[in-house]
């Protein structure tokens, strides 16, 4: 892979960071009232640090200034404090996007893991039982949506069978391996719901991919080597099959941070996507707006990787 | 097929229920809170003794409202920006698409929670608690799913702008709009048909996500999400109480969704994407 | 006479459609020896590359299935075989390159990659070694700096040079069989003659024999000694080169040597160029009686009735005419 190909992708990343920018401060700017409305209400802050605010945010300024304003605050990581929790924004933020990661990472790591042996062996095997029960499983899992999946994994494995505890606990009092197993216990409900509901739509998408590029003519070619079956899926279906499959899971990943904020708020995981709805419900504005944009900037950078690794698999983008 | 005939039972029960049932959904009974299903009550009661039968009837209909609804939005406003961007080629076709790309790299559901977050308060004041709402999550909805059809809409348009009938209605001296409205759209229809259906059961997921994380329909206003959304706390003692409306959002979207993968099989054996 | 290398018996292979069953190769004989360079012709559809693909069972089954007849490859019957015998065969033995050099490459990986793929495989060499027997490969089938090239995509190379590149996978285990399936159709004409020129070459040099398979009579005239003529699924006549010009006996055969564009006749007489008339007849339910009857000029009550069989009419010159 080129360099160019690299840096070309992550120049093309500033406009699309440009334009979610825009369109968050349009919505904001178009909110009606006072987005600080609250505040005066709220007798816990002081009228100075509202006119301050006030004078940072440029309320009275016109639209464009307000926005350039805006934008080089939230560029210089000035992204202002949070009355509820009494904290710099950022802070916060940065305190609970380590969890969020490590949730979305490892429940895409079990789609993947689930997916794509389940997509490419179905795809093998077209209309045999196995497909088909693959497929209508892969059906059901997209349809049932995360948060009621949620609630059925704690009636099953919390209440039932007491197996798993269904909240999400951030300080453990214990130590060494059993401080880890405790970790991963309470993980594996959040990061199996989402696993499993982004994995069903990506057995569809490998299963369909697989079909078409099974029956090109290097596949024949590979075939008429004589190097077996699985070594010709392995090597020459899969990696062309994951070419789609790519760009398909880029354009699902809105979707992934969507099921991730519902997870979160279910399992009570201390992640930004809680607190996005805590911070929604508590009416904390600064908080609001700032997790909407880091969640738009990561599906963004996400974006980028995805760009990076459809490059990686496929020399014909990379070199041109 | 049979997906089908479950919707349309779905469909017909919540049209038609609250004639069969007609208990009213606030009813408030504390000697029989929080019961199983019963007689007098077939999907079992609430923490308030309220019938959860009476309230996923009323949810049904503003989820399937709220879904038919924004399903049209969005089908309206694609099809306005696929056919606009189709149409006029150059720097307006290559803004709306930039604009189209853009929307569909935006995390849906972080935004629609803003929209609400920050409109909620003004609907509910012009157009009153239930009407605000609906209309609010209507046009948020269906205003942040468009992008689709009009990717759609426009590749149809770029195939079919350079077939043989469209050059000879073009020929025969058929004005732009009059080519657009009698002979692309009626091509492009199958995929959007698709792409609608599908929308229905996103928007019917949305609506429900929304409400449950308490942001869309208020909780004295069932919908499945909104009774999800209660009963998630008493999960332990009555588990009837989530599993209803679980399951009835369940059926919907997995209805219409099989709907859609059936009618995508009928319509347009070739997938444009 | 000594068995041949290849010697394909009754063979049908059909496939199973939702309208029915496809009689693709529906009772071939032909048979290839030591050395030799077969050509076999006919239009598209006729059961040419079917055929090619079941010598080395690349038919994909379902829906494609083996109804009968025997491939004996030196004697030994190659149909029950299973998979991994199949693969002891396949590119050492028998090796085969495709119509489309564009689409037979696998695009994301490196053409040294992809020959020294098979080299490794069957000579159980390291992928060192095998990368510098693909290089050695590539300069072989006259590719310029292979050293450099190996590590090129395909992408990278135009399409003659890609078909280059598919003989030298084809060759790199010295097979001693080359069953080329329209190699050069997808060419540009200077490009096409350079290929049958290389293979010719490789030829010489590997002593290995060619199923040419095509449908152009002028290459099957300059590069093969002997020659199969199919129509519709069967074989209608089989004849050394110069039997089949000097004198073709199948009405289809004539048809197809009428077909060819002369520049040789007399300058004051315009050429007239040939064509047959009508379509291959459906596979699907093949009508009773000869195949080519709809189309043929001579046709008479009896080629309705019952098909005619492979007679030998004069030393090495068969043919499935009643005429």
């Amino acid at each position: 892979m080129s360099r160019q190909y690299v840096i070309r992708k992550i120049l093309i990343m500033i406009p699309s960071l440009l334009g979610i920018s825009l369109v968050l401060f349009t919505v904001l700017a178009m909110a009606p009232g006072d987005p600080f409305e609250e505040l005066a209400t709220n007798p816990a802050v002081p009228p100075e640090v509202r006119a301050a605010l006030r004078a940072k945010f440029g309320l009275d300024d016109p639209v464009w200034t307000r926005y350039l304003h805006w934008l080089a605050a939230m560029l210089q990581g000035d992204w202002g404090f949070s009355f509820v929790s009494r904290m710099d924004v950022d802070k916060l933020i940065l305190q609970r996007l380590p969890v969020t990661l490590i949730v979305i990472g490892s429940s895409q790591i079990i789609a993947i893991l689930v997916a794509l042996p389940v997509g490419v062996l179905a795809a093998t095997r077209p209309y045999s039982l196995f497909d088909q029960v693959a497929n209508t499983l892969a059906f059901v899992g997209f349809s049932l949506p995360t948060f009621f999946t949620g609630l059925l994994f704690i009636l099953v494995f919390s209440i039932q069978l007491d197996w798993l505890p269904f909240v999400y606990r951030a300080n453990i009092d214990a130590t060494g391996w059993q401080f880890y197993w405790e970790h991963i216990k309470q993980s594996i409900m959040p990061v199996m719901v989402l696993g499993l509901f982004q994995g069903a739509s990506l057995v569809r998408f490998v299963r369909s991919s697989v079909l078409d590029v099974i029956k090109l003519d290097y596949v024949t070619t590979a075939r008429s080597k004589g190097i077996g079956e699985r070594k010709v899926i392995t090597k020459h279906v899969v990696r062309n099959a994951l070419i789609p499959v790519v760009t398909l899971v880029a354009l699902q990943l809105p979707i992934v941070f969507g099921g991730a904020i519902v997870t979160e708020q279910i399992f009570r995981v201390p992640g930004i996507g809680s607190l996005l709805i805590s911070a929604m419900l508590a009416n904390d504005t600064p908080v609001v707006m700032a997790v909407t944009f880091v969640i738009a900037c990561l599906v963004v950078f996400f974006n980028l990787l995805a760009d990076i690794i459809y490059g990686w698999l496929d020399p014909r983008i990379s070199y041109r | 097929m049979a997906s089908g005939v479950v919707l349309l039972l779905l469909i017909a029960t919540v049209a038609l229920g609250p004639f069969i049932w007609p208990v009213a959904i606030n009813d408030i009974d504390f000697a029989a809170k929080l019961q199983g299903p019963s007689w007098a009550h077939p999907l079992g009661t609430d923490d308030l003794g309220q019938d959860l039968l009476a309230r996923l009837i009323y949810g049904g209909r503003i989820s399937l409202a709220v879904g038919l609804a924004a399903m049209v939005v969005a089908v309206v406003v694609g099809v306005v920006v696929g056919a606009l961007a189709g149409m006029s080629a150059g720097w307006v076709d290559a803004a709306l698409m930039w604009l189209t790309d853009l929307f569909l790299a935006l995390p849906l559901l972080p935004l629609l929670l803003l929209l609400m977050y920050l409109f909620r308060d003004h609907f509910k004041r012009l157009f009153g608690v239930e009407g605000g709402a609906f209309i609010l999550i209507v046009v948020v909805i269906g205003g942040l799913r468009w992008m689709q059809v009009a990717r759609l809409v426009r590749a149809q348009f770029l195939s079919l702008r350079e077939k043989e009938f469209v050059e000879a209605a073009r020929a025969l001296g058929a004005s732009k709009l009059r080519l657009v409205v009698g002979h692309i759209l009626p091509n492009a229809l199958g995929p959007v048909i698709v792409a609608g259906t599908i929308d229905v059961a996103a928007a019917i997921i949305a609506e429900s996500t929304l409400s449950f994380l308490g942001l869309g329909f208020p909780s004295d206003i069932p919908t499945w999400g909104s009774v999800l959304r209660d009963a998630k706390d008493y999960l332990d003692i009555a588990p009837h109480w989530a599993l209803f409306p679980g399951a009835a959002i369940f059926l919907a979207v997995i209805t219409i969704n099989f709907m859609g993968d059936g009618l995508r099989d009928a319509l347009d054996p070739r997938r444009v994407l | 006479m000594a068995e041949p290398l290849l010697d394909i018996r009754g063979l049908k292979t059909w496939f199973k459609t939702d309208d029915g069953m496809v009689r693709a190769v529906d009772g071939v004989d032909l048979h290839i020896d030591r050395g030799e360079t077969l050509g076999v012709v006919g239009e598209s559809g006729c059961g040419k590359t079917v055929t090619a693909r079941s010598v080395l069972k690349l038919i994909d089954m379902p829906p494609g299935r083996f109804e009968a007849g025997q491939i004996l490859w030196q004697g030994r019957d190659l149909i029950p075989l299973d998979d991994a015998e199949m693969n002891k065969i396949r590119a050492r033995e028998i090796a085969i390159i495709f119509q489309e050099p564009m689409t037979s490459l696998n695009p994301v990986y490196t053409v040294g990659d992809q020959i020294a793929e098979v080299i490794e495989l069957h000579q159980k060499l390291s992928r060192k070694q095998a990368m510098v027997g693909a290089a050695d490969m590539l300069k072989l089938v006259n590719i310029p700096n292979p050293e450099r090239r190996v590590h090129d995509y395909p992408h990278q190379f135009s399409g003659g040079m890609r078909q280059r590149v598919m003989i030298a996978m084809a060759l790199s285990c010295q097979p001693k069989l080359l069953i080329a399936d329209e190699p050069t159709t997808a060419l540009d004409v200077t490009i096409q003659a350079q290929i049958l020129e290389l293979m010719q070459e490789m030829k010489e040099r590997f002593g290995m024999a060619i199923m040419l398979i095509t449908h152009a009579m002028g290459v099957v005239a300059e590069t093969t000694q002997r020659v199969v003529v199919m129509y519709a699924g069967k074989v209608v006549e089989e004849a050394s080169v110069e039997a089949l010009f000097g004198d073709p006996r199948h009405p289809y055969t004539q048809g197809l040597i009428r077909s060819i564009p002369r520049v040789d006749r007399s300058a004051g007489r315009q050429a007239r160029l040939e064509s047959i008339p009508g379509t291959v007849p459906s596979l699907l339910d093949p009508p009773p009686g000869c195949r080519f009857a709809a189309r043929c000029r001579y046709v008479m009550p009896a080629c309705t009735q019952a098909i005619p069989p492979l007679k030998e009419v004069a030393p090495g010159h068969k043919v499935a005419c009643i005429l």
